[in-house]
């Protein structure tokens, strides 16, 4: 090997392996998290105050145009009446489930207790699904924060539904021309002037629409409150008088607002009876994972430079070899 | 002639290999036309849990890196000069040739949205931060790379050695972008699971996926290399390539060293070791991919297989087996997106899969007979 071939490789191989332990060892370049948008919107949904009674997911069938599902296996109690969708599926963009334990007698206690989740699309602040997505499909209001999905863009590839860390996404797997479907927040009726179709409809104010920053104070107020108290609970939209509140005892709270630090935060957030992994709402941690796989991208290929700079010494040093066995054979 | 040193194989076509393969590959394809008439659920047991089955996990994922025989030659014979390899230039390329080609075939046929595929190629809809966007790209132009690269081949065969000549004065810039391209998207291949977070097992989820990722795509390449050159010797009773073959093993040893060095230093660093020791499949699995793994590294560490034709095949196989299992596992098997959610592909789904890996070994066979590939063929005079 000549000395050019040696520095060239010696100097490429010590550029990545600095590449990567710079990155490896903790000092790992992330790439700068996103805040919160200016007038970030959002809900708070309250499981002790969800009654399971599902009109938000029939709600959300009507307002979005989706199929209603009705699971054979609940067919005796339930004939054309309710949307019982159990998870989220190309059909469904939002879905109540059960927590159930042993005789399932108390309300949101962990022991022969059952608790409600409503699983929809959190509108996460620095989504891993737009981050991922490679051509624009999904897209991230840059006032409001909501995530929303342009099917005529997307290859439907489902990375987005592979790396949506709360599983939200889904794509239409028994229609040949399937697409990708999630809640977008139901902008398309926000536009009119009205409420998302689950924060309308919700009679006890679980599911509660607002600004998230006010939204936030208002959980944090609850779980200030001492439990057993008479509490004023708003309904439809924080701050807006359409539906009067009603007033309940307080209930003990798990003492955490969910969606505050997970993976960078969400604009939906979670008050909880039970502990929230027993929901279903899982254990994530506060880096958002769009800034670790994004930072680890912009530093092996920032600006290109690195990747150009290896091909001009490749080029340099193929065109060497080729030039030398040009006399025996290609 | 000048180039005489490669040339087709000749012999009659449809031998009965070539037909076995042929039947799995129209079974692949039937159940292809399903999938394109009644949509993907209708063939596969992917769901919202596990919208990636094997199609991309096994044909994508494991599929390009068993193409990385003519990266990993390549950077050995142009990048560092090691001429004496040179005869496993062009059967490495054909591998990867149709490695490639059949992964993007496979990606057209898993793509939820195929026709929108280009899309990809519009500039308004490009979005750089994308590990995807990146991979794609990437992968459609090493593909175009390939092509170039293996079209000498083609030339020589029809004549058109005035065209080849030419071509050949350019070579370099593919042969560059033949090393540039996989080291970039194989690396990716590891950076796209860096989003996963906690939903992959933390005994593959590491800040050095991409690394791990572009060592195993190298050290399966020149698996795939050494597997190629002992098997078709042996079939076509051909010159033994041993003497290169030897020389390389070392060289994969040492890569391998490294590799399982890096991995098991850094889940010690980070706290995981514990994981190894659960007792669950995923333990289970890791064990079996670095033993495997460590087998391979051994074998070919060893003097004594320089020279010894069945231990190199051995090692090959074991390299093979193990990059293909690492791989499958970092995709799929501790990929765990909870709420119950499970995979595992259904008989149609696997035989797209096998169709597509045998419609590959069979446009193999196809082109060592018919074009100038191999190298040490005692020229054949009819075919
Ligand atoms: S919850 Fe999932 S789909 Fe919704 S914004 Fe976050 S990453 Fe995207
Ligand atoms: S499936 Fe569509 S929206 Fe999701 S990442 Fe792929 S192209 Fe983007
Ligand atoms: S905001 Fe609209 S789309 Fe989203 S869950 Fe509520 S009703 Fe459904």
């Amino acid at each position: 090997m000549d000395k050019h071939r040696r520095t060239f490789l010696k100097r490429a191989a010590g550029g990545a392996a600095a590449a990567v332990a710079s990155s490896g060892a903790g000092a790992f370049p992330r790439r700068e998290e996103l805040p919160l948008p200016p007038n970030a919107i959002g809900m708070l949904y309250d499981s002790t105050m969800c009654i399971g009674c599902r009109a938000c997911v029939d709600a959300c069938k009507e307002a979005n145009d989706m199929p209603v599902e009705q699971p054979a296996k609940f067919s005796d109690w339930n004939q054309d009446t309710w949307d019982t969708a159990e998870d989220l599926s190309g059909r469904t963009l939002n879905v109540i489930q059960v927590y159930a334990d042993g005789t399932k007698e108390h309300k949101d206690e962990v022991e022969n207790g059952y608790a409600f989740v409503k699983r929809h699309c959190l509108h996460c602040v620095d989504p891993s699904c737009v981050s991922v997505c490679p051509v624009s499909a999904m897209i991230k209001d840059p006032d409001t924060g909501v995530v929303t999905h342009d099917r005529d863009a997307c290859i439907g590839c489902r990375y987005c539904v592979y790396g949506c860390p709360f599983g939200v996404p889904q794509y239409e797997f028994h229609d040949p021309f399937g697409q990708i479907t999630k809640c977008q927040f139901c902008i398309h009726l926000q536009k009119e002037g009205r409420l998302p179709a689950c924060c309308d409809v919700c009679p006890t104010g679980a599911s509660l629409f607002g600004l998230v920053e006010e939204l936030q104070k208002e959980a944090e107020q609850r779980l200030a409150a001492k439990p057993g108290e008479p509490y004023v609970f708003p309904r439809g939209k924080l701050g807006d008088d359409k539906y009067p509140p009603h007033e309940a005892p307080l209930p003990e709270y798990e003492p955490y607002v969910y969606g505050v630090t997970e993976s960078g935060g969400t604009q939906v957030r979670y008050l909880t009876g039970v502990p929230h992994e027993k929901l279903g709402l899982p254990e994530v941690q506060a880096a958002s994972f769009a800034s670790i796989a994004e930072g680890m991208q912009h530093t092996l290929y920032k600006g290109m430079i690195a990747p150009l700079a290896l091909l001009a010494g490749l080029m340099y040093f193929a065109k060497r070899s080729t030039r030398q066995d040009s006399d025996d054979e290609d | 002639m000048a180039h005489a040193s490669h040339s087709p194989l000749g012999g009659k076509l449809l031998t009965k290999p070539f037909l076995v393969l042929l039947i799995f590959a129209l079974i692949g394809g039937f159940f292809i036309a399903r999938r394109f008439i009644f949509g993907l659920g209708d063939v596969t047991h992917m769901s919202g849990g596990y919208p990636w089955g094997i199609w991309i996990a096994v044909d994508v994922i494991i599929g390009t890196a068993l193409g990385c025989g003519g990266f990993a030659m390549a950077l050995l014979v142009y990048i560092f000069n090691r001429g004496v390899y040179h005869p496993l230039m062009r059967p490495a390329l054909l591998g990867g040739l149709f490695g490639y080609t059949l992964a993007g075939l496979a990606v057209v046929i898993d793509l939820g949205r195929y026709w929108q595929t280009y899309n990809l190629l519009l500039p308004w809809f490009a979005q750089p931060n994308s590990v995807m966007f990146e991979v794609a790209l990437c992968v459609m132009a090493y593909i175009a790379v390939l092509w170039i690269e293996f079209s000498p081949a083609f030339l020589e065969r029809f004549g058109l050695t005035a065209v080849r000549d030419k071509l050949k004065k350019y070579m370099f810039v593919f042969i560059a972008l033949g090393v540039l391209l996989p080291t970039m998207h194989q690396s990716s291949l590891g950076s796209l699971l860096l989003v996963m977070g906690s939903q992959l097992s933390p005994l593959w989820y590491t800040i050095w996926l991409p690394l791990l990722f572009l060592v195993t795509a190298l050290a399966m390449g020149y698996g795939v290399v050494i597997l190629e050159a002992t098997v078709v010797t042996n079939a076509f009773a051909l010159p033994s390539e041993q003497r290169i073959l030897g020389r390389l093993s070392p060289l994969v040893a040492w890569l391998l060293g490294g590799f399982l060095v890096l991995r098991f230093l850094d889940i010690a660093y980070r706290g995981h070791t514990g994981l190894m020791f659960a007792g669950d499949l995923n333990g289970f699995m890791f064990w079996l991919e670095n033993l495997m793994f460590l087998g391979a590294t051994v074998i070919l560490g060893l003097r004594s297989t320089r020279t010894n034709q069945r231990l190199m095949f051995l090692a090959s196989i074991l390299l093979l087996l193990a990059g293909s299992l690492y791989r499958l596992d970092a995709y799929l098997v501790a990929y765990n997106p909870g709420n119950g959610w499970t995979y595992f592909p259904s008989v149609p789904e696997l035989m797209v899969t096998i169709g597509v890996i045998s419609l590959e070994i069979l446009l193999y066979l196809v082109f060592i007979k018919k074009l100038p590939v191999l190298h040490g063929v005692r020229p054949v005079q009819s075919h």
